[in-house]
C-alpha cells in the first residue's frame, strides 16, 4: 500500500495535456443526436415549413438565413449537421467484459493495419497457389494488362480514414509495395474485387469538358462561339466555315484595331497551330482591359471556339500547348508600407 | 469453481501432453539441427548433444522434457483462459504465426515491437488493459540478431515466458526454454502444430468440464 507523504493542490490538478484528444463516448453521441432531431424540428417551425419532410438542404438554407456570415472559409461559418459528420469516428473499446481484446492482432499497436497487411498477403499466397494448379494442369495463364493509366492507389489520409488509425510514411509505401506486387501476378483477376477497395479511378481531364456540337447558320455554314477572359479583358469569338481568314473584331478589321504585329499574331496562333489559316472566319466582340489583355482574350476564346471544328486528339494537342488553359495572372494589390505590390521605398542608411 | 481450477493441478500430466510427439518427430522436423559451432551462445553449451563438422546437435533427450513441460504450462494456461501471445520476428514464418494464434483464438505479435508496448500499457493502449498472461517465442532473437525486447519486458513485468532456444540464443530470461531449431520451416511448423494442438484440447477440456458442473 502506498502512503502519501506530502502532496500540493497542483498535483490534485486534472493534467489536462496527458490525456490526449478528447474521447467521445456513445452516450454522448446518442444526446447530440437526439439533439440534432429536436432542433431540426425547433428550426423547422421558426421558418414555417413541415417538420416531417425537413431535409439537410433545407437546414443549410435557413440556417445561412438566420445567421449570414460574410466569412471566406466555408468551413467557419454557422453550420448544423448530423453529429456523425461533426464528431470524428473514434475507436470503441477493444475488449470485451472478461480483459480479452476482441480482435488477435490487438497487441501489435495497428491492429487494422497489420491485419490489412496479414489479408493481403494471404491473396497474394493464394493467387500463387491458384497459379501453380493452372501451370499443373497445362493451362496458358492469362496476361491481360491491367489498365493502371486511369487509377491510382488511395492516398495515406484516405487510408487513415479507413483504417482509423494513424500511419506512418514508411507503413504506407510498404502496403503500396505489397498491392503492386499483388496486382503484377498474372492471375491476380481472381482477387480484382479485394484490390478495388484500395483503387480510385482518374479521370481524364478532357471528359470533364463538354464540347459544343456545331451549329448552322441560314445559309448552311457551320459555326461555333466561344469565350475568353485576360486580365480584364471579356471577349467573345464566332468562327465560321468555308471562310477566306478574315478577322473582325468590334466591327472593325484588325489591322484597324492592332496596329502593333505582336497583337494580331496572338490573334493568329490557334489556325496557324491547327495549320488552318485561310479555311475560318471570324467575328469577336472584345471590352475591358488593354491592348495586350484584348489580344489574349480574343485568342483564348477563339482556340475555344475552334475545339467543336477539331478531333479529340487535336484538342488535347491544343490543351498540351496552353491555348485552352485561362491565363489567370492579375494584377498584384499594393501593400502597404511598401511603394508597389514588390517595391519597397528607399533605404537610407540613416 | 475452485475444483474445475485444482483438478487439473493435482495431476503430472492432466492433458496428456506427452503423447503429441515422440522423438522421432522432432527428429524428422529436423529440431535437432543447430547453428555453426562460431555461433555458438555460452549458456547453450549444456544443451548441446555434440558438434559435427562444425555443425551443433542439440540433445533430442533434454528437448523432450523442455518441450513436456512448456506444453504442459501452456495447457494449463489455456485452460485457465489466460491470454496466450506468440511472438516471432522471423519474417519468413510471419504469416504462418499470425495464422496459428488466430486459429487457435490467442494473439500474435510477428511486427515491430513498439517501446513501451508493455511497460507503458497503459498509455500505449488505455486504462484498464488485460496483458497477455504468457507469451510464446518462436524465435527469440530479432532481426538483428539480438535478442528480442519481449523476454526483457515479460520478465519485467512477471509475465511467464516460453521460448524456442536456438545455439545462437540466450536462454537466460526464458521461463520455459525449449532448445531446438527455430530456422527451418519444418520445425516451425512442427512447433506451430503442437502449440495449437495443445491450446485446443485444453479449451475443449475446460468447456467440457465447465458443461460437466453445469449439469449437475
Amino acid at each position: 500500500t502506498l502512503r502519501l507523504i506530502y502532496t500540493t493542490t497542483a498535483v490534485e490538478r486534472k493534467n489536462v495535456g496527458a490525456s490526449g484528444p478528447e474521447k467521445y463516448t456513445e452516450a454522448f453521441i446518442k444526446k447530440q443526436i437526439e439533439e440534432f432531431n429536436l432542433g431540426k424540428r425547433h428550426l423547422a417551425n421558426m421558418m414555417g415549413e413541415d417538420p416531417e419532410t425537413f431535409t439537410q438542404e433545407d437546414i443549410d438554407r435557413a440556417i445561412a438565413y438566420l445567421f449570414p456570415s460574410g466569412l471566406f472559409d466555408k468551413q467557419a461559418r454557422p453550420m448544423m449537421k448530423h453529429p456523425t459528420e461533426i464528431f470524428p469516428e473514434q475507436r470503441k473499446i477493444q475488449w470485451g467484459e472478461d480483459g480479452r481484446p476482441f480482435h488477435f492482432l490487438f497487441y501489435t499497436g495497428k491492429q487494422s493495419y497489420y491485419s490489412l497487411m496479414h489479408e493481403t498477403y494471404e491473396k497474394l499466397l493464394s493467387v500463387q497457389k491458384y497459379q501453380d494448379q493452372v501451370t499443373a494442369q497445362g493451362l496458358p495463364l492469362q496476361k491481360e494488362k491491367r489498365n493502371l493509366a486511369g487509377s491510382r492507389w488511395l492516398t495515406k489520409i484516405e487510408l487513415e480514414e479507413m483504417l482509423l488509425e494513424k500511419l506512418s510514411d514508411d507503413d504506407y509505401s510498404r502496403f503500396i509495395q505489397l498491392l503492386q506486387k499483388l496486382v503484377a501476378l498474372p492471375c491476380a483477376d481472381i482477387e480484382e474485387k479485394y484490390i478495388q477497395k484500395f483503387s480510385k479511378e482518374v479521370p481524364v481531364q478532357l471528359q470533364k469538358v463538354v464540347i459544343e456540337p456545331l451549329q448552322y447558320d441560314e445559309r448552311g455554314v457551320a459555326f461555333s462561339t466561344g469565350e475568353g477572359t485576360r486580365k480584364t479583358a471579356r471577349a467573345t469569338a464566332v468562327v465560321h466555315d468555308n471562310g477566306t481568314g478574315k478577322i473582325t473584331v468590334n466591327g472593325t478589321d484588325i489591322l484597324h484595331y492592332f496596329p502593333v504585329l505582336q497583337d494580331r499574331e496572338q490573334l493568329l496562333f490557334p489556325f496557324q497551330f491547327l495549320g488552318r489559316i485561310g479555311k475560318y472566319d471570324m467575328v469577336c466582340t472584345v471590352s475591358g482591359g488593354g491592348r495586350s489583355a484584348q489580344a489574349g482574350a480574343i485568342r483564348l476564346a477563339s482556340a475555344k471556339a475552334l475545339r467543336s471544328f477539331v478531333t479529340e486528339k487535336e484538342v488535347e494537342f491544343m490543351r498540351q500547348a496552353g491555348l485552352l488553359t485561362v491565363d489567370p495572372r492579375v494584377k498584384e494589390r499594393k501593400k502597404p508600407g511598401q511603394e508597389g505590390p514588390r517595391r519597397k521605398f528607399t533605404w537610407k542608411k540613416r | 469453481d475452485d475444483k474445475l481450477l485444482s483438478e487439473p493441478l493435482s495431476h503430472p500430466d492432466f492433458f496428456s501432453v506427452k503423447e503429441l510427439f515422440t522423438l522421432k518427430d522432432l527428429f524428422d522436423a529436423r529440431v535437432h539441427l543447430g547453428h555453426k559451432k562460431g555461433c555458438r551462445h555460452r549458456f547453450m553449451e549444456p544443451y548441446i548433444f555434440g558438434c559435427r563438422l562444425d555443425q551443433d546437435i542439440i540433445d533430442l533427450d533434454q528437448t523432450m522434457q523442455h518441450l513436456q513441460l512448456a506444453l504442459n504450462f501452456t495447457a494449463h494456461v489455456a485452460y485457465r483462459k489466460g491470454i496466450i501471445l506468440f511472438v516471432s520476428r522471423k519474417r519468413q514464418f510471419c504469416h504462418l504465426v499470425e495464422r496459428t494464434a488466430r486459429e487457435c483464438g490467442e494473439y500474435a505479435h510477428t511486427r515491430y515491437w513498439q517501446g513501451g508496448l508493455f511497460t507503458n500499457a497503459h498509455i500505449q493502449f488505455g486504462p484498464g488493459v488485460r496483458l497477455p498472461d504468457l507469451l510464446i517465442f518462436l524465435s527469440t532473437l530479432n532481426n538483428v540478431f539480438e535478442p528480442h525486447v519481449a523476454i526483457r519486458d515479460a520478465a519485467k513485468m512477471n509475465i511467464p515466458t516460453i521460448g524456442v532456444v536456438d545455439t545462437n540464443c540466450n536462454p537466460c530470461l526464458i521461463t520455459y526454454p525449449i532448445p531446438g531449431n527455430d530456422d527451418s520451416p519444418a520445425a516451425v511448423e512442427f512447433y506451430c502444430k503442437l502449440f495449437r494442438m495443445t491450446i485446443i484440447r485444453a479449451k475443449d477440456k475446460r468447456r467440457q468440464s465447465e458443461a460437466i458442473e453445469e449439469l449437475r
